[in-house]
Order: C-alpha cells, then structure tokens, then sequence
C-alpha cells in the first residue's frame, strides 16, 4: 500500500533538511579568505594543466553496460524467488531455462573476454 | 513483563490516523538521531580499536577514554575553512554530499528493530505498534535500490570537483559500487527464496522458526559469505577501499572537499557501514531473535544492536587485517568469482527448498546426508590427491615441505587459492609488470 511509505517520507524530510544545514553551516560559521592558490585543484603540490573532465576509458562504460543486462536479469530472479515454492519442479525447470539463457550470455562475456579489465 | 490487562482497551496504531503520525515522527526521529550517534560512536570504535590492533594507543584525550573525540572533531570541522575550486561545477559539487548521504539514512527505514509491542498511553488505552519505521511489502526492493542512489553522490562527486584524482576516485567507485551490486543482488535473492516474502519483517520472522539454527546463515552459508564481501565493497571499506587509494589518489573523490562537506562523506560512509551491518543481520542472522527476544519485545532493539556491533567490529578487523587488493583484481574477483558463486548460490537454495517441500521428510534427511556423504568423500578423496601431487614439486624448498605434507588442511587452502586464483590469473596476464591501470588516456 502507498501509505504504508507515508513513515518513510518524514524520515526523508528529516534527512533532507538537516543534510541541507550541514552542507551550508561551514560556509556561515566558519572563515572565508579564498585566494587564487587556495581555489585551484589540488594536485599533489604540481601546478595545475589542463581540465579534469575529459573523455573517459571505454572500459568503464563497458562495465556499465554490463551491470544494466545482468542487473536486470538478477531482477528478474525477484518475483521468480517470492513465489516459486507455488509452483514446485515446474517453477524451477522455467527458471532452469531463464538460467541457461543467461549462462551462455555470461560464458561468452567471459570468453571473448568482456570481463577483462585491460 | 507487564502487560494489558483483562478489561483494557486494545488500538491499533496504524489504523488511527493520531497514533499513526506520531509513531511515523517518533521513530523516525528516533532512527535518525540513533543513526547519526551511531556514526560518531563507530569513528571512535574504529579508531580504538583500530589502534588496538597496531598496537598503538588511538585518540584518548578528549574525554574519559576519548569518548568526547567525535564531538571535538564535528566542533573542528564545522569551523573550518569552506572551499569550493574555482573550476569546479558548483550546483553539483554543493549537492553530491547530500544524495549521498540522505540514502545512507533511509536504507535502514524499512527493518524493523523489534517485534510489534503494546504500550500504555495517558488516554488510558494500549497500543500495538511496530518497533521500527515502516515494514514496507517491498523491503527488499527499497534496499536495493536506495543503496544504488548513493553510488551517484560519488560519481557526482568526483565529476563536479573538476580534479583529476577526484574523477579518477569517482569513476573507480562507481565502477566497483555497480560490480559488486549484482552479487549483493544474488545474495538477497537468497533469504527471499527462502522466506517467500519481500517484506524484511517475514524474512526476520521465518528465521525464528527454530531459534538460532533456523538463522539464513545456516541454511546458505555461501550466500551469507557472499552478502558480506559485496557489502564490504559496496561501502568503499578495506580491503576494497580502491576510490580512496591514498598512496594512489589522495583522498579519491572528495579530495577538494573541506569542512562540514567533507564530513559528510564521512559520515555516509560509516551511516552505510551500519546500515549495511543491520541488512546483514536482518537477512542472515536473525535480525532481533535471539534467545528471550519473543517474551520480552522491548529486548529486539538491544540484541539488534549488539548484532550490528559485531558486525562493526568484525569490518574494522578485516580492515586492521588485510592489505589493499589491485583494482583490476578487484573486477575480476567481482565479475569472475563472486557473480558465478552468488548464481551456484541461488540454484543451491532453490533445490533445497523444492527438494524440501516434494519429498518426504525422511528422504529429504537421506538425500541431504547424501549429497554431503558423496561431497566429503569426493573432496577428502581429491584434497589428498592434490597433497601428493605437489609434495615433490616442493622438495627442493625445504621450509616449504614441512609445512606442506601436512595433507588435507594445507591442500584445502591451496586448492582454495587455485580455484579463486584461477579467474584472477588469467585476468592478470602479466602480473607485475603493471603497477596500476589508470585510466589515464
């Protein structure tokens, strides 16, 4: 039931509010005496070159790519896992067959090595 | 115990819109402010016992045995100096500490810390409510994805400070945080099967069946070893503490942030820890049940606490314990050891459950003496081959060959170490020659 997340919206509401006070209390309470050196990024005492935000490894949006279809496929395991005492051996060979399907995706991830961080 | 009496009225608090409200406000402040001493206090329990462990003595100055430490740092670090980078992208930089920490606070909201309790009011009624905030229907699913809320405050973290070490820290942990997601996803899966429920107040219940031994940790050990490694790295803990590598990255990705901001990374992270002890506890160990909890309601809170203490501790003794894992090898154990263990995880609780409910009792006993007859045998049998076949590769190092021909202990762990090593070297091609694979193109 909706309502029943009704509790959790005051927490929310709480968590929100003093959060917001603790970002901004160091900018009220504390000094500010901001100079050019101050302000740069800090890299290990190096002068700074060149903007941080660039173009990133492909590696990563692989890994991206790949936590969306298995991410998916895990919750798909979900609904399956509350009722498939219902319907016994029947229930287990469906999800054998979703297993498979989704084994030989990961088996061929692996071997064409997908999983392979360099 | 005191309770109602014979002629007293009984109400149903979430029935009655007054004591609905109340109840959501009074737990909630009560969760929140639990939370937020429970972050201060794991500073100084991991500072002590940290140093414990090093064989130092840990912060014992402010206060009897530095109990006043955490209120002495908040003084220092809300006084201090409040920098944001000139580059830096300023909406977002300002807002990453909040998304990451308002889903550290709210994971906790839908486990229920005790069972429900009847309580006497000054209207002269009782009532019954839950010890806890809401048990939600989807419980389950709120964790799961509330927690994948806090892996953006990192990203954004990193991407606004307009840093290099920031955005490499950023990437690092979110690479790792979605990794080990799908492990910890298979993990949970588990109690589900076994409960049948999404709710965390059915699993914590269906635990108690027997008391003790009807514990999730029990019935699936594996799964249970599983949920903690994922949930050790998904909070950035050691030995998966790559996003904070400070021989590597500094601070990772708050290294620009100062003051109040930069506590507050801190402070989700230890919020996490204890929301990651308490889903732990919650799912394999029984949550509030221990011994008396049934006839004394009011103990739930305590034993659950003292649950989700153990479990700190055992996270800061891991982190006295182990060194630093190398990032590649930390996908690879994600992606090649944990997710194919967590999916022979599932299977395993899955045929156990059918097998359970379609055979007869006494065949079910008989085919899981069975199967562990069949396992002990086979695995005794191999252990003992493996022991003879490396004994004489290790004669010429003599050190090694007294403690090797130990047999089965000593080729269990080797074995241990093949089966885990295996993925991980072939992962890692050309080990050594690569000191660390940043991704700087």
């Amino acid at each position: 039931m909706p309502s029943d997340f009704a509790p959790i919206s005051a927490l929310l509401i709480l968590s929100v509010a003093v959060s917001l006070i603790i970002v901004f209390i160091s900018r009220l309470l504390g000094p500010f005496h901001p100079t050019t050196r101050k302000l740069s990024p800090y890299e290990s005492g190096m002068q700074p070159f060149g903007e941080a935000i660039r173009r990133i490894p492909v590696k990563f949006y692989r890994i991206a790519v790949l936590f969306i279809l298995f991410d998916v496929e895990v919750i798909f395991f979900l609904p399956w896992a509350v009722v498939f005492r219902d319907f016994k051996l029947y229930g287990l060979a469906v999800m054998g067959v979703f297993f498979f399907v989704l084994m030989i995706g990961f088996v061929y991830e692996w071997k064409v090595g997908g999983l392979e961080w360099d | 115990m005191f309770g109602p009496g014979e002629s007293s009225v009984i109400v149903e608090c979430s029935a009655q819109t007054t004591c609905a409200v109340i109840h959501a406000i009074l737990t909630s402040l009560i969760l929140f402010f639990v939370l937020l001493t429970g972050f201060a206090y794991t500073t100084v329990l991991e500072r002590r016992f940290l140093a414990f462990l090093q064989a130092r003595i840990g912060p014992n100055r402010a206060g009897p045995y530095g109990l006043l430490q955490p209120v002495a740092d908040g003084i220092k670090l809300i006084f201090k100096e409040d920098l944001t980078p000139a580059r830096a992208k300023k909406v977002v930089f300002w807002m990453a500490p909040v998304i990451k920490v308002v889903p550290a606070l709210l994971v906790m909201a839908v486990v229920p810390f005790g069972p429900d309790i009847t309580v006497p009011w000054f209207d002269g009624k009782w009532y019954h409510m839950a010890q806890g905030l809401a048990d939600v229907n989807v419980g389950v699913l709120w964790i799961l994805g509330i927690t994948s809320i806090g892996i953006y405050g990192i990203a954004l973290a990193g991407w606004s400070s307009n840093n290099k070490y920031a955005m490499l820290g950023g990437l690092r942990a979110s690479a790792q945080m979605i990794s080990y997601e799908l492990s910890m996803s298979l993990a949970i899966i588990v109690p589900v099967m076994l409960a049948g429920s999404l709710s965390m107040g059915e699993i914590i219940e269906a635990q108690n069946e027997t008391p003790i031994l009807g514990w999730f940790v029990f019935q699936n050990p594996m799964a249970a070893i599983i949920m903690g490694l994922a949930l050790l790295a998904e909070v950035n803990r050691a030995p998966f503490d790559m996003p904070e590598a400070e021989q590597e990255l500094t601070a990772g990705y708050h290294s620009e942030y100062s003051g109040m901001k930069f506590a507050m990374f801190y402070l989700a992270e230890y919020i996490g820890m204890i929301a990651m002890g308490g889903i732990a506890a919650a799912l394999y160990f029984g949550g509030y049940h221990f011994i008396w909890v049934d006839k004394a309601p009011l103990l739930g809170p305590l034993v659950f606490g003292f649950k989700v203490f153990v479990l700190l501790v055992v996270m800061v003794w891991v982190r006295g314990t182990l060194p630093r894992i190398r990032y590649d090898r930390l996908m690879a154990f994600g992606w090649k050891v944990m997710i194919p263990l967590g999916l022979v995880a599932v299977v395993w609780s899955a045929f156990g459950v059918i097998l359970q409910e379609e055979m007869s009792t006494a065949g079910y006993v008989a085919l899981v003496v069975a199967v562990w007859v069949v396992f002990l045998v086979a695995s005794d049998y191999w252990l003992r081959r493996v022991g003879r076949r490396e004994e004489p590769k290790m004669v010429h190092e003599r050190i090694e060959v007294v403690s090797l021909s130990g047999g089965r202990g000593a080729s269990a762990i080797r074995t241990l170490d093949k089966v885990i090593g295996a993925p991980l070297a072939r992962s890692g091609g050309s080990r050594g020659e690569k000191q660390d694979q940043e991704p700087e193109e």
